[in-house]
């Protein structure tokens, strides 16, 4: 494994803590929290900086370690959490994660709240302790000691060896902590020549003697040309136990530098002869014990030594990193092997194969068999909605912390599971509608509390599974849309007639419409020239639908509806100028084949289609997209009935309808270029290539072709004129 | 083989550690806490173990009186793996009855030569 799928493995490890943090905090805000869920955060926030530390991501590494300060301080009740301090908590933990994320990207860019973060988690550290300099966290980040370096021994002669005296006294814990003399001295046979005493005297001979307690001391002399740190190296985690001396030696000789060294080490090598942190308490219950542990290491441990030489086999395994190149060529491969298995049945069929015959139905088997490997391969790529969903949480904080509003958020099917490209693609349309939600949509707590509504604003985000596609609601209990504004502000802006009429749902979907903007001054939040027309867009690109609801006073709605992946998707194959295209099922409505009387002429070229008492215009879809044509629209067309937000409905006439299936989308971006109207491709049973309309794309495109069409009082005049 | 036994909470130091030993030709178990830890202990036979201190379910503490108190093995070299330094964490892991003590972030070679000192693997 190399540093970077550590460092990948660091990531991923750190998306679960900052899971499992949030999780926590959010028990600490809503009053749910155990003892338990404190240490759970502490271990969160101490792990990501234990493993941050690795990787010298100092900026990540600072900032947890002043909230591990504060959370140790919760977890041994010195602190007492009030409404600041779980603000600063709550905050500390969003830092966290965005740190998280810099990090990701590699950005050494320090947010600009973090500084304030920083005071805040001192302040609450303990100013008693000696305030911001109190734990300096740099200093608990040195390395550990470095390896020893054997001496070369080939040092010239007339270098003059050093004698050191190393006494070692008797450690009563020596063997129960693990340590092995003849370990520790071996390691010095490599330095420099080793005379070894050892004093036994205070060895007990009576039933007293306890093999588990060390009664010997040693003393070694130790000569060759090394230095004091090798020494120290060696017993380096008994130095301050054992006393270190040189007692003559070469670098005397040489003179200056002595003294210094002496006056620097000199201190270090006066050790207390008994050490306090070894107490005796500890000696006599070890002795109370029977010594198993003598006859224990023995005999069974020459048995066990062969099975230890196996290698550990069983590791536990929790999660399985895929690059995502492979994920996506093996659902490039299943999507091959759909449309292998209908160009067989299609060829089948062709040749005069019986339908009820074996190999038909044996093709049924395969059939279902690819569609069984085709929904597994899918299922690799889902993912929970759950870390995007925190991600909201953290945005909302912001949001109303930088606005001064009180709210909350809520979240539902969380696990719902998404496609993870969805999941990566929704993030941006997703934060642009939670920061809306707080900055145009929740009133300030004085006018709720006016109107008679909680102090507290609540945004409800959820996710569901709804026949095939995930629906994805943004809902929040605020004053709802303004439609008198909107509509002035649309007029104004020229974006539509200033004598307009429209109904409630047209006004507010005219905040789908490019460069529409409500926000009468432009906030630090929603000022960032995004509108809600990019949110729409994104959300069509993923081939999705965006709608919205509003009650006045009671709050705004918008529903999201999209494809479970983006790699396949229902489709309607029809037919147009002798070309085989394929409209995406979820824009279809119905489909209509129409009666003459039906078929209404309109202006020069256009006509409108009577149904049910309403007039819906056709668009001649071979004309649009520019297939060589002449035929008028007449009843021996079909139309497709096309709904979208902009244009409400439209019929698209086409020649045929021949089937309703799944297909697998080709991009045409990567491999050709964009093509207006067109989304994708994809290849049909036959193994000819069939274009996927863009419904959205066709309805604009058709607004310019009969502009005159688009608006609803010219429709009303066609109407009576038709009639008249 | 040497075979040492891993106990860390955090994914990313445990494949640290067994990267960084398995290199140098130890064979590395790893477990996800405490308890994990002493289950594994008891499945094995290690040369020496390497415990971080902070961990769900059962801490670092917890684990060493838990090796230190029983019946086989009792006397393997462990290693505390923390985050804290000085010598406050030296006389609170030595009186737990840990061997020895690792600061992360580790350097590679630091940690294979403590292991191969408190082994006596050469």
């Amino acid at each position: 494994m190399s540093r970077d799928d550590l460092k990948a493995t660091f990531f991923a490890e750190c998306e679960d803590l900052l899971d499992q943090l949030s999780e926590g905090t959010g028990e600490l805000e809503d009053g749910t929290a155990t003892e338990e869920t404190v240490h759970a955060i502490f271990r969160a926030v101490h792990s990501i900086k234990g493993a941050a530390g690795a990787f010298a991501l100092d900026t990540l590494v600072k900032f947890a370690h002043r909230l591990e300060t504060v959370l140790d301080r919760l977890r041994s009740g010195s602190l007492v959490l009030d409404p600041d301090s779980l603000q600063v908590i709550l905050r500390s933990g969003d830092m966290l994660a965005e740190l998280v994320e810099l990090a990701q990207a590699e950005s050494d860019e320090e947010p600009p709240q973090m500084a304030e973060l920083i005071e805040s988690l001192v302040a609450l550290s303990g100013a008693e302790e000696g305030g911001p300099s109190a734990p300096e966290p740099d200093e608990a980040f040195e390395f550990a000691p470095v390896a020893f370096m054997p001496m070369s021994f080939d040092a010239p002669d007339e270098e003059p060896e050093d004698v050191y005296k190393i006494r070692v006294p008797a450690i009563a814990d020596l063997f129960r902590n693990g340590h092995d003399p003849f370990l520790l001295f071996s390691e010095l046979v490599a330095l420099g020549q080793l005379e070894v005493s050892c004093d036994a005297s205070a060895l007990p001979v009576s039933e007293a003697f306890d093999p588990d307690h060390c009664y010997l001391c040693w003393e070694l002399t130790l000569t060759g040309t090394m230095t004091e740190a090798s020494i120290r190296d060696a017993f380096v985690f008994l130095d301050d136990i054992c006393e270190i001396e040189q007692v003559s030696g070469g670098s005397a000789a040489l003179g200056g530098d002595l003294p210094g060294l002496q006056s620097e080490e000199g201190p270090m090598s006066v050790s207390e002869p008994e050490n306090p942190s070894l107490p005796q308490v500890a000696a006599e219950e070890a002795a109370a014990e029977p010594a198993t542990a003598a006859s224990a290491t023995s005999e069974p441990a020459a048995a066990e030594k062969s099975k230890a030489a196996k290698p550990a086999a069983s590791m536990p395994q929790t999660t399985l990193r895929v690059d995502p190149e492979r994920v996506d060529r093996l659902i490039n491969t299943v999507g091959e092997l759909i449309i292998n298995q209908a160009v067989i049945t299609q060829k089948l069929l062709a040749s005069g194969m019986a339908s009820n015959s074996d190999i038909m139905s044996d093709l049924d088997d395969y059939q279902y068999l690819a569609r069984e490997l085709q929904e597994g391969v899918m299922a690799i790529r889902a993912q929970p909605v759950k870390p995007l969903f925190q991600r909201m949480q953290r945005i909302v904080r912001e949001a109303a912390y930088g606005l001064g509003k009180d709210v909350a958020l809520i979240s539902e099917g969380e696990s719902t599971e998404v496609d993870k490209t969805l999941v990566e693609r929704l993030a941006e349309p997703l934060t642009h509608m939670i920061r809306n939600a707080v900055d145009h949509g929740i009133e300030s707590s004085e006018k709720r509390t006016a109107a008679g509504k909680p102090a507290q604003g609540t945004i409800k985000l959820s996710a569901a599974h709804c026949s095939g596609d995930v629906l994805i609601e943004i809902s929040d209990d605020g004053a709802g849309l303004n439609r008198k504004r909107i509509f002035e502000k649309a007029a104004s802006q020229g974006l539509i007639a200033a004598d307009a009429k429209m109904t409630d749902a047209e006004i507010d979907n005219l905040l789908f419409m490019a460069g529409f903007s409500t926000a009468e001054k432009v906030t630090n939040l929603s000022g960032r020239g995004v509108g809600m027309d990019v949110v729409k867009t994104a959300i069509t690109s993923l081939g999705g639908r965006i709608s919205i609801s509003s009650r006045p006073g009671l709050g705004t709605k918008f529903s999201i509806a999209l494809p479970l992946t983006l790699a396949v998707m229902d489709g309607m194959v029809i037919h147009a100028a002798g070309e085989t295209l394929v409209a995406p099922l979820s824009s279809v409505v119905e489909t209509i084949r129409p009666k003459p009387k039906d078929i209404l002429p309109f202006g020069r070229e256009g006509r409108l289609l009577s149904i049910r008492g309403t007039y819906v215009p056709i668009v001649n879809l071979a004309k649009l997209l520019g297939f060589p044509t002449d035929a008028e629209i007449t009843s021996d067309n079909i139309l497709i009935l096309i709904r979208s937000e902009q244009s409400g409905l439209v019929a698209l006439a086409v020649d045929d309808i021949s089937d309703q299936r799944q297909v697998v989308i080709k991009s045409l971006e990567g491999n050709y270029g964009a093509i207006e109207g067109i989304s994708a491709a994809t290849i049909l049973g036959d193994g000819r290539i069939a274009l996927i309309i863009d419904t959205d794309a066709i309805l604009s495109l058709a607004g310019h072709f009969g502009r005159d069409m688009a608006s609803r009082e010219e429709m009303d005049y066609a109407q009576t004129a038709t009639m008249g | 083989m040497i075979n040492i036994l891993a106990i860390d909470d955090s994914l990313t130091i445990r494949e640290m550690v067994r990267e960084t030993l398995s290199s140098a030709g130890f064979a590395v178990t790893t477990a996800n806490d405490g308890q994990d830890g002493v289950d594994q202990f008891s499945k094995d036979r290690y040369d020496a173990v390497i415990t971080d201190i902070n961990m769900p379910k059962m801490d670092g503490f917890g684990v060493i009186e838990h090796i230190r108190g029983g019946g086989t093995n009792a006397r393997v070299p462990i290693l505390v793996l923390t985050t804290e330094s000085g010598a406050s964490l030296k006389e609170r892991a030595r009186a737990a009855g840990a061997t020895g003590w690792i600061v992360k972030p580790f350097q590679d070679e630091g940690l294979i030569s403590v292991i191969r000192r408190v082994t006596g693997a050469r």
